[in-house]
């Protein structure tokens, strides 16, 4: 792949806008009005004022992209990034011809497969290999042309013993195998992949990556929407993020995921309080809790140790017998830990009148990836004095740890055990 | 909006796919439907083979239900009701038209449902949507043809028994002519219909209630010539594009002279309705991924 390579898919100034609320709710009587406006060859009197309006929402519409542009090149492995919502499922309904643009235009050559949703298209009722017939004509292929690949298809999937089982016996995994297996073997010049490595084993994840190298080495495009950025990193040629319906970045994998990573991992490394809004109670309040960590202007990953610190204010009369402690909350809601300053038996215990910080050292490879908040409580005198919930979030990312499995792990916690063999 | 105005698209590059709001309504790509051909093909012997999968008569059910209501009709409207032409036995006139009637209404009440039935696949891929109406009408002709045969099983077992009044035109060669009619009238129907489902949910009960009360509007029951004396309701008669259809398999079955002006009628109404269908349906296919 160079920059010679001609384009295969030029998008501009895409823009597609849903109707938000009751869908189809148009009256007879507007319908009726359109009509009559367009047999007289005036405008739509009821098509939105202001498409381009910077608004995500306008009046009730919402558009879910907003002049996107950007073109791929013959060989490529674009993979495109952003948070739920951002536009990325719409852009790829838009291109796999799902839906139609509302605005802009989107030309392609070649033949287009998109594997969108694990095992669509399949009928419950036919076998796998009738179902690979199925599947692989809904996606344009010639019959005699399955024929010819049939072998090699089954092979690929991984499940010659149930070929002849009904697909509603089949698993998730079994599914999305058979899925990729028939659209892999289509042998389109662009090829459309949605999240298809959430499931299936390692095993068929590397042999997934393969064959995505294999189409783009010879000569044909791929198209990757991932949530992990170790696959996307490790696969693609080129990142664009997508953001409310935008494009906002476009370039080398390690630059864009760098910076979307960035972008999201520390939701909020700190919460400070002016005086006077401090929480807590009158004679003893928060000041500042952070999160500090080493791995500068990159991402936190789960290999990365990092510090919550927390400075309270003791303004009672006398020096006080002080603690404080931290819930961390994982996004499911679980505490992960609870953990206290005077876990530490060395710990100070009285602090006199003014205002402390205390840290807690979280080590690397303890926690899983994910989204986590911390709450503080304050004890004091032995007793529970306050809480303050969701002072701080950050994200841990996945770290490059652990070769091609590309699945997020199971468990609350994934700690890093120094496994070794003993005979 | 629309695909003018667009700098790039003076390259004179040749793109496979273009993507653009607004297409020009007529322009329907059938070079795109031939290249899914085997998809057709897949899809009607799908149906034919799942439909009676866990039936223990099978494709007997084909046979039964239409001899059924023509032994029905045969008993009520010919011996009691005494409506049946007396030249001919009123099984096999009523079972001529049943025979059509079926197949013009099957197709209608499967074809409808094409859209609101088929949307869990159809809002997560591609392939040109005409496929799955086109499908079924091939599909229901299997069921079509087992009738026919049946039919002519009769036909014939009634001219070995006995002296019968009428004999086979040479007409019979176009048959195939009318068939297609047929299947391109219901299609057309139900293309429109399925298209305008999807906004309309009301649409799919009247269908089926409409498509069975338009049969008492054709000479599936009443001969048309009982109607001469009720001119209006002849009318309405004859603006039921099936009626010359089935006129014309009766005048072929049964020697009598073809209709030719109704024929004609039929011809347009059947490609006025399967050029407005297959236009609305274009539209619709485009856009119903974010209505449904």
């Amino acid at each position: 792949m160079s920059a010679d390579d001609p384009h295969v898919i030029e998008v501009e100034d895409l823009r597609k806008s849903y109707r938000l609320g009751v869908i189809g709710g148009a009256t007879l009587g507007d319908e009726l009005r359109v009509l009559w406006a367009s047999l007289r060859g005036r405008p739509n009197p009821l098509a939105p004022l202001d498409a381009d309006a910077d608004d995500q929402r306008s009046g009730d519409l919402f558009w879910a992209l907003r002049g996107v542009t950007f073109e791929v090149r013959r060989g490529e492995i674009l993979g495109i990034i952003g948070k739920n919502g951002a536009g990325k499922s719409t852009l790829l309904k838009l291109l796999s011809r799902i839906t139609t643009p509302t605005q802009g235009v989107v030309r392609m050559k070649g033949r287009v497969s998109s594997l969108l949703e694990v095992g669509t298209g399949f009928n419950p009722e036919l076998t796998g290999r009738e179902n690979i017939y199925l599947n692989g004509t809904i996606l344009g292929m010639k019959i005699a042309e399955i024929d010819r690949k049939l072998d090699e298809i089954i092979a690929f999937s991984g499940i010659q013993h149930h070929i002849d089982t009904p697909t509603k016996r089949y698993s998730s995994g079994m599914k999305v195998r058979l899925g990729f297996a028939v659209a892999a073997h289509l042998e389109p010049e662009i090829m459309i992949i949605d999240e298809v490595l959430a499931v299936g084993d390692a095993e068929f994840q590397r042999k997934c990556l393969g064959k995505m190298k294999d189409v783009a080495g010879s000569g044909r495009t791929v198209l990757f929407v991932s949530h992990n950025m170790v696959a996307v990193q490790s696969l693609c040629s080129r990142v664009i993020w997508l953001q409310d319906g935008k494009l906002i970045m476009d370039g080398p994998p390690d630059e864009v995921v760098k910076k979307y990573l960035h972008t999201y991992t520390v939701q909020r490394a700190e919460a400070t309080w002016p005086e006077g809004t401090a929480p807590g109670r009158e004679d003893l309040d928060l000041v500042r809790v952070a999160l500090a960590h080493d791995a500068g202007e990159g991402v936190l990953t789960i290999d990365d140790p990092f510090r919550i610190s927390i400075r309270f204010r003791n303004q009672a009369v006398e020096s006080g017998d002080i603690t404080v402690g931290i819930h961390l909350i994982n996004d499911d809601d679980v505490l992960v830990f609870n953990s206290n300053y005077r876990d530490e038996p060395t710990a100070q215990q009285m602090f006199p009148i003014g205002e402390h910080t205390v840290e807690c050292p979280v080590p690397g490879g303890l926690l899983n990836d994910g989204d986590y908040r911390v709450t503080v409580n304050v004890i004091r005198n032995g007793r529970f004095y306050f809480r303050v919930e969701e002072t701080i979030s950050f994200t841990l990312q996945e770290a490059k740890r652990r070769g091609t499995f590309f699945r997020s792990h199971g468990g609350v916690i994934r700690p890093r055990l120094p496994w070794r063999k003993v005979d | 909006m629309g695909s003018t105005g667009s700098t790039a698209a003076t390259r004179s590059e040749d793109w496979d796919i273009v993507l653009v709001p607004r297409q020009e309504w007529w322009r329907i790509d059938l070079k795109e439907f031939w290249h899914y051909r085997d998809l057709v093909r897949l899809m009607a012997h799908r149906d034919i083979t799942a439909q009676y999968k866990q039936t223990v008569l099978g494709p007997l059910w084909h046979v039964i239900q239409p001899l059924t209501t023509t032994f029905t009709f045969a008993f009520i409207f010919g011996k009691a009701a005494g409506l049946s032409p007396p030249d001919v036995p009123a099984i096999l006139f009523y079972l001529s038209g049943i025979v059509s009637w079926n197949y013009f209404a099957g197709v209608i009440n499967r074809t409808s449902k094409t859209f609101v039935g088929g949307a869990n696949v159809m809002s997560k891929v591609y392939f040109p949507r005409l496929v799955v109406p086109v499908s079924m009408t091939l599909s229901s002709l299997v069921s079509y043809l087992i009738q026919l045969a049946t039919f002519l099983l009769f036909y014939f077992t009634y001219w070995v028994k006995g002296p019968v009044k009428w004999h086979l035109s040479p007409w019979v060669a176009a048959m195939p002519l009318l068939i297609l009619m047929m299947a391109a009238l219901g299609l057309g129907v139900g293309v429109l219909v399925s298209s305008m489902t999807t906004k309309y949910r009301d649409l799919s009960f009247l269908v089926g209630f409409g498509v069975q009360l338009l049969m008492y509007a054709s000479p599936v029951i009443m001969p048309l010539d009982r109607l001469a004396k009720v001119p209006w309701l002849l009318r309405i008669f004859k603006l039921n594009p099936m009626t010359p259809v089935i006129e014309a398999t009766r005048a072929i079955f049964f020697g009598k002279p073809i209709d030719w002006a109704g024929l004609g009628y039929t011809a347009v109404v059947t490609a006025v309705v399967v050029g407005v269908g297959l236009m609305v349906f274009h539209r619709v296919e485009r856009s119903f991924a974010d209505i449904v």
